[in-house]
């Protein structure tokens, strides 16, 4: 058991070090990139060659700085108020 | 309770509009959304159903399913960049939340989250509503909990069985989108070559995130396990005999 249990442990490690070289490499080494979500990269990009376009949404939250503010102040509060619970969250019983 | 509830306030509040996988409003024709929705209806009714059976045993349960939601609402709206493709992405939270409360109810946790997603953040869309919770909540969720069960059930620690459920829960999800979006999309023309093609474009993406999402569910499990595994024995992921001797 000990020697499986070894074995799967170092199946994990190289399934996380590989990756993670990999990506440093090509971090550094390449051109900038757009950083768009897959949503644009993949999904709407293929839907528009098959004649499909997504359509705005039912409750549109807008551009601009007011929705950046708004969403830097929420994460101060929470940031804060989970600080101060983080004890309660990891209190051992 | 009220600690809970400000913690799922303070989740929903520091969203932010996101660059995600999730089908967007109008992608999917009319009849494709309802065959989704209909496809999702079941599971959605299963859940609800399990949820309340649950929360008869015992009451507690319901604030950690709603701390669970807010869970896999943040996860699965938080843009990870990913410098091998050079876009971003995110992990999905199904895997997780299958494995503490079981699939059936991390599908109704995974259909709140996509509609607080799709009505407030732009993020999917109502018509597509139906078919993004079958990627990530009905297939993310089974792909996830049989793959920690059986993992489990083959011996592997909790942090193996985590790791791997949640690679192949986000994988799994992301398989599903595609075969969705294929099937919806593709007209007249042939179903395999465009699936193979929505695969192929979100591998450079997804491969990677699914192993970080298999990295963030084995480390949610091994912390609970380490701090409070009394959680752990009432959700039944593990027994009292697993518990830890000093517990």
């Amino acid at each position: 058991m000990p020697e499986r249990k070894r074995k799967w442990k170092i199946l994990l490690l190289h399934m996380i070090i590989l990756p993670t070289l990999f990506f440093g490499v090509y971090f550094f080494s390449l051109a900038p990139k757009s950083w768009e979500g897959v949503d644009e990269a993949v999904v709407e990009k293929i839907a528009k060659e098959h004649g499909r376009e997504a359509k705005a949404p039912l409750i549109d939250p807008g551009s601009g700085d007011l929705l950046l503010f708004a969403f830097l102040v929420a994460g101060a509060v929470g940031g804060f108020a989970a600080g101060y619970y983080w004890r309660d969250l990891t209190r051992k019983r | 309770m009220a600690r809970l509830l400000l913690c799922t306030m303070i989740s929903l509040l520091a969203a932010t509009p996101a660059f995600a996988m999730h089908i967007s409003e109008g992608i999917l024709p009319f009849s494709w959304a309802v065959v989704w929705y209909l496809a999702v209806a079941p599971f959605v009714a299963l859940g609800v159903k399990r949820l309340n059976a649950l929360a008869r045993e015992d009451l507690s349960l319901k604030p950690l399913v709603g701390l669970l939601a807010a869970v896999v609402f943040i996860i699965s709206c938080m843009p990870i960049p990913v410098p091998t493709a050079g876009t971003c992405s995110h992990p999905c939270g199904t895997g997780v939340a299958a494995i503490l409360v079981g699939p059936l109810v991390s599908v109704v946790i995974a259909a709140v989250a996509l509609l607080i997603q799709a009505l407030f953040l732009a993020h999917g869309g109502l018509s597509t509503l139906g078919a993004n919770t079958f990627s990530m909540g009905v297939i993310g969720s089974l792909v996830g909990w049989l793959a920690f069960r059986g993992v489990r059930r083959m011996g592997g620690s909790l942090a193996v069985s985590g790791f791997i459920a949640g690679l192949l829960a986000d994988w799994g999800t992301y398989a599903a989108t595609s075969l969705i979006l294929a099937s919806g999309i593709r007209g007249d023309a042939p179903l395999l070559p465009l699936f193979s093609k929505v695969v192929l474009a979100f591998i450079p993406t997804q491969l990677p995130l699914g192993i970080l999402e298999g990295v963030i569910t084995a480390g949610m499990v091994t912390l609970l396990y380490r701090k409070r595994p009394d959680l752990l024995v009432k959700m039944r992921v593990i027994t009292e005999k697993e518990l830890p001797s000093h517990a």
